[in-house]
């Protein structure tokens, strides 16, 4: 049977960080798994849990009250759901459900955060994780802000 | 001189052709297929010039099968006056057609190589003549994956094929859309996510490209990113042809003729210039 350890060593989110802070971080994960349609986060919740997903898939979500559940994201395998937890206020912004079962390590951040706080190189290292992710979102988003697939162009728009 | 203008003559004469079906693929988009009157042999990635009579003449991609040369095969998007006439066409209507032309996807550069099919929108078409030849020729390929993103699960092309492909144990295909309702099961992101996601080795590939150029130069510096050689991507470019056959100057891009030297060309050829924004 796998530890904690070894999920977060085998996790693509954690990759950067020597055996020692997956050690560290491994303290505050624990095993936790969704069923179809089942809740990971609320929107307004206190952030203080985010997920490592290793196996299945999440939607991100807002609810809007003239168009009921609106779909900004899915997540899989090596992703990690939940960055909220990082910065004040800690408040979760979006609904996150699981597609199917889905199999995460949970974490408990404020737990992490303190690791962090008392362990400044753990805390750069963790971070540098975390900005490459929010850097990988922030440009996806703007690439689908884009809307290139809608925009006849080039040749085509004869 | 004479023999040259005549060579030139033959080569932007267009046949005149049937559609002998059409079909609708998505709200905008129709597959025409069309009786060449014999053996239609085209290299996949290859184009024709399609003449709507009266109103005038676009480069669209072949998108049917090369084993199949009987049939010639064209997935038009109406987006302007002279594709809303092609995809008017109904059976037994006219069209000229010249061509094919252009240089196609180089499914033999790698051999036992991993070939990844990177597509966007209605950059399937193109694309799909190149998966049914690896489909076909499936042993002489190591991974084959299809990636495909497009704006919604409504526009997603050739659905019925994708869940064909879908159910083979040799094909490996992902797909991805910008928006959707929460009954959508499937990923929601952008195309390039998908990369990081596929199984195959980034050292030993070949990835070839079809998509707004705007999402090209995003997989460009994805595929830079994970390790794959510039020199073994390969991308299809979409520019203003008119002559098709190198002499009008139309499709011009930096020192290369869209027409002549693509459309479908080696990243590490126009990586440099993907990023100018005058051309």
């Amino acid at each position: 049977m796998k530890t904690i350890e070894d999920l977060v060593t085998e996790h693509a989110a954690f990759r950067d960080l020597d055996a020692a802070q997956r050690a560290l971080v491994a303290g505050c994960g624990r095993n936790r798994s969704f069923r179809d349609g089942e809740v990971l986060m609320r929107e307004g919740e206190d952030a203080n849990e985010f997920f490592a997903i290793r196996k299945g898939r999440v939607r991100l979500s807002v609810h809007l009250p003239e168009r009921g559940e609106t779909v900004i994201e899915t997540l899989q395998e090596g992703e990690i759901v939940g960055l909220s937890w990082l910065f004040p206020p800690y408040k979760v912004r979006f609904d996150a459900r699981a597609i199917g079962t889905v199999h995460t390590i949970s974490f408990d951040g404020k737990c992490l955060r303190g690791k962090c706080d008392a362990d400044p190189r753990l805390g750069y290292t963790l971070m540098k994780s975390f900005a490459g992710i929010m850097t990988s979102r922030l440009q996806s988003t703007r690439l689908r802000m884009l809307d290139v697939f809608g925009a006849p162009g080039g040749a085509a728009a004869d | 001189m004479a023999a040259a203008l005549h060579a030139a003559a033959e080569h932007t004469l267009p046949q005149f052709m049937r559609v002998r079906a059409r079909r609708q693929e998505l709200a905008d988009t129709w597959t025409l297929e069309i009786d060449p009157g014999g053996p239609f042999e085209f290299l996949p990635g290859q184009f024709n010039m399609l003449y709507a009579f009266g109103i005038g003449e676009v480069p669209i991609s072949i998108s049917g099968d090369p084993a199949r040369p009987e049939r010639l095969v064209h997935t038009v998007r109406a987006v302007g006056r002279t594709t809303q006439a092609l995809a008017a066409l109904g059976r037994g209507a006219r069209l000229g057609v010249r061509g094919p032309y252009g240089a196609g996807w180089p499914l033999d550069a790698a051999p036992g190589a991993d070939v990844v099919v990177l597509a966007g929108g209605i950059g399937l078409a193109p694309l799909r003549p190149a998966l049914y030849r690896l489909l076909a020729e499936r042993a002489r390929f190591g991974r084959v994956s299809l990636l495909y993103g497009s704006r919604s699960p409504q526009q997603l092309l050739y659905a019925s094929e994708l869940r064909r492909w879908r159910s083979r144990f040799d094909i490996e295909v992902e797909v991805t859309v910008d928006t959707a309702g929460p009954e959508w099961r499937g990923n929601l992101g952008v195309v390039t996510k998908l990369l990081r996601r596929s199984s195959f080795d980034p050292a030993n590939s070949m990835v070839l490209v079809c998509g707004p150029e705007v999402m090209m130069r995003h997989v460009a510096t994805d595929l830079a990113g994970i390790g794959v050689p510039p020199a073994r991507v390969f991308i299809s470019m979409e520019r203003n042809m008119k002559c098709a056959v190198g002499f009008c100057g139309h499709c011009q891009y930096g020192s290369a003729f869209v027409c002549r030297d693509g459309p479908v060309v080696p990243l590490e050829r126009l990586e440099r210039l993907l990023g100018v924004r005058e051309l």
